[in-house]
């Protein structure tokens, strides 16, 4: 879960940047620590969290616990998949358009509505909700995509990851776990924070904390992976936290039954499976 | 001058440097530190380990560490067995029970001052059988409002309302079936339809049920099929399925030939088309996405969905044929999402519009635009316009003194829906005017889930008008406000 990101204006200059220092040489720093250069560990960090094998599916139970203790869950299944076959650093080759579906269980009001969003580099996200009750595919605006996601304490961007090149990034610390980021919003009146410091796993560059400062400074809006674990080979989150520290309330997101590369075809991420939902991939 | 110059260069420079920065990176092969960009930056930087000027006083100069989760401690964990889901039910079974109350606001000599005194438990039942997905949707209904008791799956009266009974399977892979009971919806508007001639609960609506009450179930079977150049939905219903029309039992009209308001002490008496197979409907609809953008083309054949006549001998409402011909187009335009939507109504009955007991035929149009304009808050505006052809054959045929019809009805519709409270109190405010017919229809609604299952709402249908007999105007004495509690499972 998270956001991260890259320096520059022109994405393509980048990549053929990134392309054309093979090997990520090691930069010129002082002390036994050698990390790889920032726009490789936001790249990685970037993968691992949002693009890892070719699609995915994963059954998601959320529980919103607010300052007084109520708590209320949200359950809901998550198809992903990737337009970019590869998996590839070199050349961001793995970054590429994809395609969500969101199929919620609980609570009853929501039950059988489903979430279609085409993520697109280039433009806005094109996105639909299915009522079932009225057979009504609705487009939904994309503007702003740092709302709630179904009234957690996760945001949109959180859930489906905020594009790299809207933030500048740094590397302002290594540790012996971790390297620290510090990733500053491009256009600061498009977000609520002034920028996020992430810690970033060494071994497998999962983001392990994001802490979200506003315009004051102050940090209110906290991300922790609780749980990680290594499947088919690709190391994933399956349990997570975002606390806001302003009204006091935390998200927990309990992922199971991941599966990856399940061979997700791409007629899932349309109208046709909106209004029928695609019960073979969802149980 | 010499300022705008300066000005300029300046911006020039900004925008060039980091060009600089980055050509410098990839030639030298070698990234210097990210701090080590700062200098070159059009936005200066304290290097890495140094309080940033945005920093609180007494942050600490290196970001506190977390701890590692579990999983990252020690070498990679095997993965945990996968967790199989619960106990399963022959069939899934969801719903909800609902107690809906509502009053009248204006004094109406023609109906009750109650306008909605019900409870409904509302069960669904899902199962899947060898590729086929088999849904039943039931409502089981005890109305203290309503004159009609006896069960009667058409109208909805009765202590019974099947919603759906559906069965949906793919004879091919490119092809999907579903037939039955079952609600059907296409088109682009917000509670505006032009295409999209599947019936509709008008008395419900009204009277403030949840709005999934506007659609009435049809009993068809829709077919569709799936190709890369474009998709249809072909759906034959083999018995006119005509609206939960407005007949006075619940929600008094101006009744056109006796030029006076009715209600339930003089119902509307209709004459359906009920033969099966003969008196049936197609819709069809042909759609492909360009880009972001979904484009349709509509077809129907079938019967105005409302009374729209009546036989000079009897005096009974009548539903003419009808043949709708339409299109539209939906997508992004700048921050929100914009529609717009065509319509055709051929009138067959009355082709030229000199006959007084048909509906004439009409051109319909709707444009419409919504956007996030802030943060849970969204504003959607639509235009839209029903044009009367042969509206001179029209004037013609009226009778001296009788109230007429403009050519062209203008319709104003916006909808504003704000979300607070972590999106647990929802809020919104539709309102409907036509300018051309100096009537409105406004429709407040507050919504708060108290928890996972319970949630209460209150909310109105206020309608006003300068005359008796335009659209909304003919509802002002049925203008209500309505409370309810849900409880979801």
């Amino acid at each position: 879960m998270t956001r991260l990101m890259v320096f520059r204006t022109c994405a393509h200059l980048a990549l053929a940047a990134l392309a054309a220092s093979p090997g990520f040489a090691a930069p010129a720093a002082a002390g036994a620590e050698e990390p790889p250069p920032v726009e490789e560990i936001v790249h990685r960090a970037n993968l691992v969290s949002y693009f890892q094998g070719r699609d995915g599916r994963a059954q998601v139970s959320m529980q919103i616990t607010d300052n007084q203790g109520r708590t209320r869950e949200r359950e809901f299944t998550i198809l992903r998949r990737d337009e970019a076959a590869s998996d590839a650093i070199d050349g961001a080759a793995y970054r590429g358009a994809q395609s969500y579906y969101v199929y919620f269980h609980r609570p009853a009001d929501v039950n059988k509505m489903a979430l279609l969003v085409w993520k697109h580099l280039d433009r806005d996200d094109d996105r639909w909700l299915y009522l079932p009750a009225l057979d009504l595919v609705k487009r939904i605006a994309a503007a702003d995509k740092r709302t709630s996601f179904v009234g957690s304490d996760f945001f949109y961007e959180d859930v489906s990851g905020r594009d790299i090149e809207l933030d500048k990034h740094e590397l302002i610390d290594v540790t012996d776990d971790y390297y620290v980021l510090k990733s500053t919003p491009r256009d600061p009146a498009a977000v609520e924070f002034s920028y996020y410091n992430a810690f970033i796993h060494k071994g497998t560059f999962l983001p392990v904390q994001i802490e979200y400062y506003d315009k004051n400074g102050e940090k209110h809006r906290v991300y922790k992976a609780l749980q990680v674990e290594t499947l088919q080979g690709y190391p994933t989150v399956t349990r997570a936290s975002m606390t806001n520290l302003q009204t006091g309330s935390t998200t927990v997101l309990a992922y199971s039954e991941v599966r990856y590369d399940v061979g997700l075809p791409e007629d899932v991420f349309t109208e046709r499976f909106l209004r029928r939902a695609p019960r073979q991939y969802l149980r | 001058m010499g300022n705008v110059r300066h000005v300029r260069l300046a911006c020039l420079l900004v925008a060039i440097a980091p060009l600089c920065a980055w050509g410098a990176l990839g030639w030298a092969a070698e990234p210097q530190l990210p701090a080590g960009l700062a200098p070159g930056e059009e936005e200066p930087r304290l290097p890495a380990g140094l309080e940033a000027p945005s920093s609180p006083p007494d942050a600490p100069a290196r970001p506190a560490e977390p701890e590692l989760p579990p999983g990252l401690v020690a070498p990679p964990e095997e993965a945990r067995p996968v967790e199989e889901a619960g106990p399963v039910l022959p069939f899934e079974i969801t719903g909800f029970w609902e107690v809906r109350g509502g009053a009248r606001l204006r004094d109406d000599e023609h109906e009750r001052d109650a306008s909605l005194g019900e409870t409904r438990l509302q069960v669904q039942a899902d199962k899947d059988v060898s590729g086929v997905e088999l849904r039943v949707t039931a409502d089981l209904l005890l109305d203290a409002v309503a004159d009609r008791h006896a069960v009667d799956l058409e109208t909805g009266d009765g202590f019974l309302d099947l919603r759906e009974a559906s069965l949906v399977f793919s004879p091919a892979s490119m092809l999907d079936v579903k037939a039955g009971r079952q609600i059907l919806t296409w088109g682009t508007g917000d509670l505006v339809f032009l295409n999209d001639l599947f019936p509709k609960d008008w008395n419900s609506f009204f009277l403030g049920r949840d709005e999934e009450y506007l659609k009435a179930p049809s009993d068809a079977a829709k077919v569709s099929a799936f190709t890369p150049w474009a998709n249809l939905d072909i759906v034959y219903t083999p018995r006119f399925d005509a609206d939960r029309f407005i007949d006075g039992r619940r929600v008094s009209f101006f009744d056109l030939p006796g030029e006076r308001i009715v209600g339930r002490d003089a119902a509307l008496q209709v004459d359906r088309p009920d033969e099966w197979f003969v008196d049936d409907e197609w819709a069809a609809r042909l759609y492909r996405n360009v880009a972001s953008y979904e484009l349709a083309l509509y077809g129907y054949d079938g019967f105005w969905k409302s009374p729209a006549g009546r036989q000079p001998a009897t005096g009974r409402a009548t539903f003419p044929k009808l043949s709708v011909y339409g299109a539209s187009v939906r997508g992004p335009l700048g921050r929100g999402i914009a529609n717009a939507e065509v319509a055709y109504y051929d009138s067959g009955d009355d082709r030229g519009g000199g006959d007084p007991d048909v509906r004439n035929s009409e051109l319909r149009l709707l444009l419409g635009y919504e956007q996030e304009i802030a943060r849970d808050l969204t504003f959607g505006l639509q235009y839209y316009l029903e044009r009367m052809l042969g509206h001179g054959a029209f004037l013609g045929t009226l009778p001296p003194g009788a109230p007429g019809r403009d050519e062209n009805r203008h319709v104003l519709t916006q909808r504003l829906t704000w979300l607070t409270m972590d999106q647990n109190l929802l809020w919104s405010l539709s309102v409907f005017v036509s300018p051309s017919e100096v009537d409105a229809y406004l429709r407040p609604r507050v919504k708060y889930k108290v928890s996972d299952n319970l949630s209460v709402e209150a909310g109105g249908n206020v309608f006003v008008g300068r005359d008796d007999h335009t659209f909304f105007g003919q509802f002002e004495d049925n203008s209500n406000v309505y409370i309810g509690v849900r409880y979801g499972f």
